[in-house]
């Protein structure tokens, strides 16, 4: 079965490597070495940069590009039958980007990318949204995975893809030169959703005058599509002038007075207390201990908002370490599984169609969640009757792919100890190969992480 | 019901695996052949749009080029007794009512003031004042004595919503993607899977639905391209609502409301969808479209003001639609609150005067008879909130 276990490395010790393999990561990749200290291989992936290589090398494509590529396709729109620019590229970031949750060896790093990505969701519903998907994830998200929340929300404030997706591009200050001009206004969505989706949450117990405060202060935060330079331009003839008060806080006229609120709301009480809810939910369980939650919270806030400590504090909860009881999400279930089944050398060609198409069918498409809110994060989202019939027709679909190695070597790769004995009988007694694989795919044990 | 779950399994040769843990399996159902659909639209609808209070002299002042057109010019909105007009790209709707099977409500809201999509959504589908693990459908249903023949509440989609979880047993149906492998391998995940308490029930149901599924759609290709539509998804739920042992609830979604920017041309598109749906749903109900009542509601209303880009923001009272051959229709219940700036709820929103909790409850009460202790159980504390009469036609 070409087992990597071997006589010393205890069972104990080789149950908590599958976990951290698991909980914290994408599952584990054929041939990846089981950790010999679990815990610090964690945390060690929390330090230094983010090698990963998720740009289209050797050229990664900035959010400027990416809008001239948008608005090269309205000027000159390809031939019938030729995809849009704009489409090509987000096909390549997305393969890009699955690829390296499929072969990284940092497992957890790039979780916590891709939770982020989702804490601060993006659709491409608004069309432009789709070539800067790419740009998002690695100029707004990734270089903030283990430094500063505030640092990140800024980043992604200031990103068009939220700054379009959200409908800030465009909102005027009713008093702003624009505004009594044009008789333009605000819109408040980016606002509302930046107190209650990425930061403080209604819990804070804002009002509506808060929102539209907000909105006055961002007014301006806008996006250049057309005009050289392209990408995030503060517009000073849409900024509404004047103080504003958010949450009994004032806040100075100007882009600095919308730097000043969000650096303020990132490091809030109320925020960590959101982001600690959150994460705990992500990586622990869906309704976490109280314990567990205020140990990330305080975590958070010792560090005024440190996300590499928030994820130590992490890995050092006892519940950490508990059995696996997470219901995969479907992004969590195809990647586990092209992981542990494929060769690397097949994974390009998966990425880019195959595994976009999975997701979609199991009804978790790449940057196209339905709301702001992002994808949920709890087993009755994910494990209702429809949706469990679709993960076992697509298990015996993929179990069908002549790359996939014995099943045994497979449940090994994946699962190791955590596979009882009851779901490695039916597989051996399984009259084919694929049913086999299915059985392990499509097993409760598999359902989890 | 044993009989009828043998047959229904059987037809994916699937006997033996159903009957493991089936038993503890509660078969809730409508004690009716009554039909009751629930569409949410989430994202809020914006029912000023939707539902034109056009006789009131504030609208076109607020409001200007999200206005249709008036009845009876080019393009115009279907007129509903002089004050109210039903948007132009809702023909369908339009059609019904003049046949009495349209039923709109206007300046309806839950009884907690939220701005947030996900909060109102929450609360709407639980039908209280506070978020709840299930939804108020799955309780109503829960509260029926179960009737043999008829299948499990039916979710269309791959998820779940609120709405529907909760202690009685569901089932769901989307359009297969993927090649189904043969009988006995479902039989041996089934009891895989038995002793989970997450995966295990969802699996039996899911396979109990679709061996349902798959002998009532026998033969059924939607056009091309088309297989996940809304309007093609609504005609499936129909299709598969009119068969004898088919389910009696059902819910469905449609997303792509929050119009915040360039409302006008996105709502025409949208609006055609639901209006398509509903009219799909209708030829897949065939005669079964008599005794059922669709209900249609969003978390909120948008604001009455025209934001700065195009679009509204998000509001408080909105519009709701009854529709199906037991909607007692053709005229609008409302009390309607005015536009002036006076009228509104913080000078901004229609000020809502019916609670959404009425019109639910009117329909489970009307269309189901459900006595006032299954109604609280359904929609917890709501007191407040008594059943709106007269809303459904008397068997």
């Amino acid at each position: 079965m070409g087992s990597p276990r071997s006589g010393c490395y205890s069972a104990i010790m080789e149950t908590r490597a599958i976990h951290a393999l698991n909980r914290f990561g994408f599952g584990r990749a054929a041939g990846q070495p089981l950790p010999a200290d679990p815990a610090g291989w964690l945390t060690l992936q929390l330090t230094g940069r983010d090698n990963a290589p998720t740009a289209l090398q050797p050229d990664p494509t900035s959010a400027a590009a990416a809008l001239a590529l948008f608005e090269q396709d309205r000027i000159d729109p390809p031939p019938p039958g030729q995809p849009r620019r704009a489409a090509a590229l987000f096909r390549a970031e997305t393969g890009a980007l699955l690829l390296n949750a499929l072969t990284t060896e940092a497992g957890f790093r790039e979780r916590l990318v891709w939770f982020w990505a989702n804490h601060f969701t993006i659709s491409t519903r608004r069309g432009m949204v789709a070539p800067l998907a790419g740009s998002f994830v690695r100029d707004a998200i990734r270089p903030h995975v283990t430094g500063r929340f505030g640092d990140m929300l800024l980043a992604v404030m200031r990103h068009p893809a939220m700054l379009v997706y959200l409908d800030n591009a465009g909102s005027a200050g009713p008093n702003s030169p624009a505004g009594l001009r044009r008789n333009r206004g605000l819109n408040e969505n980016l606002a509302r959703e930046c107190l209650e989706l990425h930061t403080v949450t209604p819990a804070a117990g804002y009002t509506q005058a808060d929102v539209t405060e907000f909105a006055r202060i961002l007014t301006g935060w806008s996006t250049e599509a057309r005009e050289v330079p392209l990408g995030y331009r503060f517009r000073a003839n849409l900024h509404e002038p004047g103080e504003k008060r958010v949450l009994g806080r004032s806040f100075a006229e100007g882009e600095q007075g919308g730097v000043e609120a969000l650096t303020w709301l990132g490091d809030h009480p109320m925020t960590h207390r959101a982001l600690a809810q959150k994460l705990t939910r992500h990586f622990i369980a869906d309704t976490p201990a109280p314990n567990a939650v205020r140990a990330i919270e305080g975590a958070l806030r010792d560090t005024r908002g440190n996300l590499a400590a928030a994820a130590r504090a992490l890995v050092a909860l006892p519940a950490a370490w508990t059995p696996l009881q997470k219901v995969r999400s479907p992004m969590d279930l195809t990647f586990a599984a092209f992981r542990a089944g494929l060769p690397p050398a097949t994974l390009p060609a998966a990425t880019d169609g195959p595994l976009p198409g999975v997701l979609n069918n199991l009804g978790q498409p790449l940057f196209n969640a339905i709301q702001p809110s992002g994808w949920p994060d709890a087993a009755a989202d994910w494990a209702g009757p429809e949706a469990m019939m679709r993960r076992i027709d697509w298990a015996y679909a993929f179990a069908n792919r002549p790359e996939l190695p014995d099943p045994l070597a497979f449940a090994e790769t994946a699962l190791g100890p955590l596979l009882p004995e009851r779901t490695l009988t039916d597989m051996r007694q399984a009259g084919s190969r694929r049913e086999a694989i299915t059985l392990l795919l499509a097993s409760p044990e598999f359902q989890r992480r | 019901m044993h009989a009828h779950m043998t047959r229904r399994t059987a037809l994916l040769g699937l006997a033996s695996a159903i009957s493991v843990g089936r038993t503890s399996l509660a078969m809730a159902a409508a004690p009716t052949d009554r039909r009751f659909v629930v569409i949410i639209l989430r994202g809020a609808l914006d029912g000023l749009s939707a539902l034109v209070p056009y006789g009131d002299p504030a609208l076109t002042g607020l409001r200007g080029a999200l206005v249709p057109p008036l009845p009876g010019r080019e393009g115009g909105m279907g007129d509903l007794g002089g004050f109210f007009g039903l948007h132009p790209a809702l023909p369908g709707l339009y059609a019904l009512y003049r046949e009495g099977q349209v039923l709109p409500i206007h300046a309806v809201a839950g009884p907690v003031r939220t701005r947030s999509h996900f909060e109102a959504q929450d609360l709407m589908e639980s039908g209280a004042e506070q978020r709840m693990s299930s939804g108020w459908l799955n309780r109503a249903v829960q509260t029926m004595p179960p009737r043999p023949g008829a299948g499990v509440p039916l979710s269309i989609g791959v998820a779940l919503p609120l709405l529907m979880r909760g202690p009685a047993a569901v089932g769901a149906y989307a359009p297969p993607s993927f090649g189904q492998p043969q009988a006995d391998l479902y039989a041996k995940l089934v009891a895989m899977h038995q002793a989970d308490p997450i995966t295990g029930p969802a699996l039996r149901q899911g396979l109990a639905e679709r061996g349902f599924t798959t002998a009532q759609l026998a033969g059924f290709t939607p056009e091309p391209g088309q297989r996940n539509s809304f309007p093609t998804l609504a005609g499936t739920a129909g299709r598969l609502m009119a068969a004898p042992d088919g389910p009696r609830v059902a819910a469905m979604e449609l997303g792509g409301w929050d119009t915040h920017t360039g409302q006008a041309q996105r709502l025409t598109g949208q609006l055609k969808q639901l209006d398509d749906g509903i009219v799909a749903l209708k030829a897949g109900l065939g005669a079964a479209w008599a005794n059922t009542v669709v209900m249609v509601m969003t978390e909120f209303g948008r604001t009455v003001h025209v934001n700065g880009t195009g679009g509204t923001d998000h509001g408080t009272g909105a519009a709701a639609f009854l529709a199906g051959g037991a909607v007692s229709g053709g005229h609008v219940i409302a009390t309607w609150p005015g536009l002036s700036p006076t009228q509104l709820l913080e000078r901004r929103d229609l000020q809502p005067t019916i609670d959404l909790r009425s019109v639910a409850k009117g329909v489970l009460a009307g269309h189901f008879g459900l006595a006032p202790a299954a109604l609280n159980q359904a929609f917890p504390n709501s007191q407040g909130a008594p059943p709106l009469l007269g809303l459904v036609r008397a068997a």
